[in-house]
């Protein structure tokens, strides 16, 4: 009898150290991240170019070339991810050909990001000849984050009640403007979600901006999407890797590390927030 | 059974959903400005029959019909035939009522816009019109910009009526409208549809018999699949020709 009680509390102490120890790691990088980098947060780290080989200054480009890649990225996957998850879900009779493509897009997903940059270096910059621009690393991105933005989709189609469909194919409405004002309207909010999501993830990405836009170091700020730029995830690897000052530039690493994970949480935040308030008014 | 003011008639319909026979050599006739109710245990196909008079189990993967439904001198399911416009010459209540999460109003407008009635003015008359045909009107007409699922069951379902009314059908199909519904509601319902029948074609389904008997003019009893008897509701409820019938009606079985 107390052996099987033994048994159990034993049990309950694993699994419950296993979640304490996630939440543990989490937190304290977060704190230690949050410690080292704080220091270096100033209106002048914001807002400024790098100066002195990067010794000094700010990393302002870094920030505005992650939100350019991030923001073609997503301008690039919500359309083409929103129309696939409507042709797999409303449209494709199920089959063998739509299972396929379903695997493809989960393989996708699967896919290590390098894998996605040395793909955008084939075929964007050097097949293309876009070159390493803005264009070539939101393209790049954007297939990076296109299995997350059609799960999502798919998801939040499925999730609006068959009967909306038949209520409004039943009143003589064609399928097409079902799917436009019934459909889509309501699975609305779980797709941006699931597409804020995918805007975490663009931005926090490395790997597949390294050989498809992202600029060591530009004097100039772009003027066209076939310019270069900065980028928070690379500026950081680059201040930690390649600079000749590693030791003096530290304090930025650290500050820039702070401002890509706030931001990325930041987004997540805001999708939480968005999906939490969208589940309360959920009538049906 | 023939009449001479058919709207609707089958003829030697089979359906199948994949390889299962749901529908066998249906032949009937629908008569213009009547309640026919379609009756019969679950399963017996009666409801796969009205689906298929608006054309709505195209829908549904892997289904064949067979045979001819002809609407009007039309055979709905020639090629060429568009099911958008025969859904909306012959509109349909479903078992659950179902109104879009918009406004009463919207609700009202969202088919008849998608058909070119954009004047406010005309929206407002055709909401009035519905919605008192519906017998909703005195109901909502101080809320009409409230949403459509703070409604009671039995208020969303008149609204649906008064969705599909909105069109201007020739013929409502009525897929077991009170099942989810109480009694009031229920009561309500059917006195509509007693009203309805002066402007409008009614087919309804239903699994309570009584009801069949107090709405129909017609009544068609199915069972596998097939329609055992067809007759005017008066006499299939008390002089069946069927045995089968008769001892459903009594409720020997089903």
């Amino acid at each position: 009898m107390r052996w099987r009680y033994f048994k159990q509390h034993a049990f309950f102490a694993i699994v419950r150290l296993a979640a304490f120890s996630i939440a543990a790691a989490i937190g304290a990088f977060l704190v230690y991240i949050l410690v080292n980098g704080i220091g270096a947060i100033s209106w002048e780290f914001l807002s400024e170019h790098p100066r002195e080989s990067m010794t000094k200054g700010g990393i302002m480009p870094a920030i505005l070339g992650t939100f350019y890649l991030t923001a073609g990225a997503i301008i690039i996957a919500l359309p083409l991810g929103v129309a696939s998850a409507i042709y797999l879900s409303e449209y494709a009779k199920q089959g063998p050909v739509i299972r396929i493509i379903r695997v493809g897009v989960n393989c996708l997903a699967g896919v290590p990001s390098i894998v996605f940059g040395l793909f955008g270096l084939g075929l964007f910059v050097v097949f293309l000849q876009f070159g390493s621009c803005i264009l070539s690393g939101a393209l790049t991105l954007g297939f990076l984050i296109l299995p997350t933005i059609i799960g999502a989709s798919e998801e939040a189609l499925k999730s609006v009640p068959q009967t909306f469909r038949e209520a409004s194919l039943g009143l003589g409405v064609s399928k097409w403007q079902t799917i436009l004002r019934i459909v889509l309207p309501n699975a609305l909010p779980g797709i941006l979600t699931g597409s804020i999501l995918g805007i975490g993830r663009a931005a926090g990405e490395t790997a597949p901006i390294m050989f498809t836009a992202a600029a060591f170091f530009t004097a100039k700020l772009p003027s066209s999407i076939f310019d270069e730029v900065m980028a928070l995830p690379y500026h950081v690897y680059v201040l930690a890797t390649a600079g000749t000052y590693i030791e003096e530039t530290r304090p930025l690493q650290y500050g820039t590390v702070l401002v890509l994970v706030a931001l990325v949480l930041g987004v997540d935040l805001i999708a939480i927030i968005i999906r939490s308030y969208i589940r309360k008014k959920k009538r049906w | 059974m023939r009449t001479n003011d058919s709207i609707i008639q089958t003829k030697q319909v089979n359906f199948f959903y994949g390889t299962f026979k749901a529908l066998i050599d249906v032949t009937m006739d629908f008569e213009k400005n009547k309640v026919t109710a379609l009756i019969g245990p679950s399963g017996c196909g009666k409801s796969t029959l009205l689906r298929l008079l608006n054309r709505m189990n195209d829908l549904i993967d892997g289904t064949r019909v067979e045979g001819e439904v002809i609407f009007e001198g039309t055979n709905i399911y020639d090629t060429g035939i568009d099911p958008v416009d025969i859904r909306r010459r012959i509109g349909m209540v479903f078992q659950k009522p179902n109104p879009f999460p918009k406004t009463i109003f919207d609700n009202i407008t969202y088919g008849p816009k998608l058909n070119g009635v954009r004047s406010k003015d005309a929206q407002e008359t055709l909401v009035q019109q519905s919605l008192e045909q519906a017998s909703l009107w005195e109901e909502v007409k101080d809320i009409l910009n409230r949403s459509a699922m703070t409604l009671s069951g039995g208020q969303q379902q008149r609204l649906c009526i008064a969705r599909a009314l909105a069109m201007r059908p020739d013929v409502l199909l009525m897929d077991e409208p009170t099942s989810a519904l109480d009694p009031i509601s229920t009561a309500k319902i059917e006195e509509l549809i007693a009203e309805l029948k002066r402007n409008y074609t009614i087919i309804i389904v239903t699994h309570n018999m009584q009801q069949a008997a107090r709405v129909s003019d017609y009544t068609g009893f199915f069972y596998l699949g097939k329609l055992i008897e067809f007759n005017p509701t008066e006499k299939l409820f008390t002089k069946p020709d069927e045995k089968q019938t008769e001892e459903y009606i009594t409720g020997r079985f089903g």
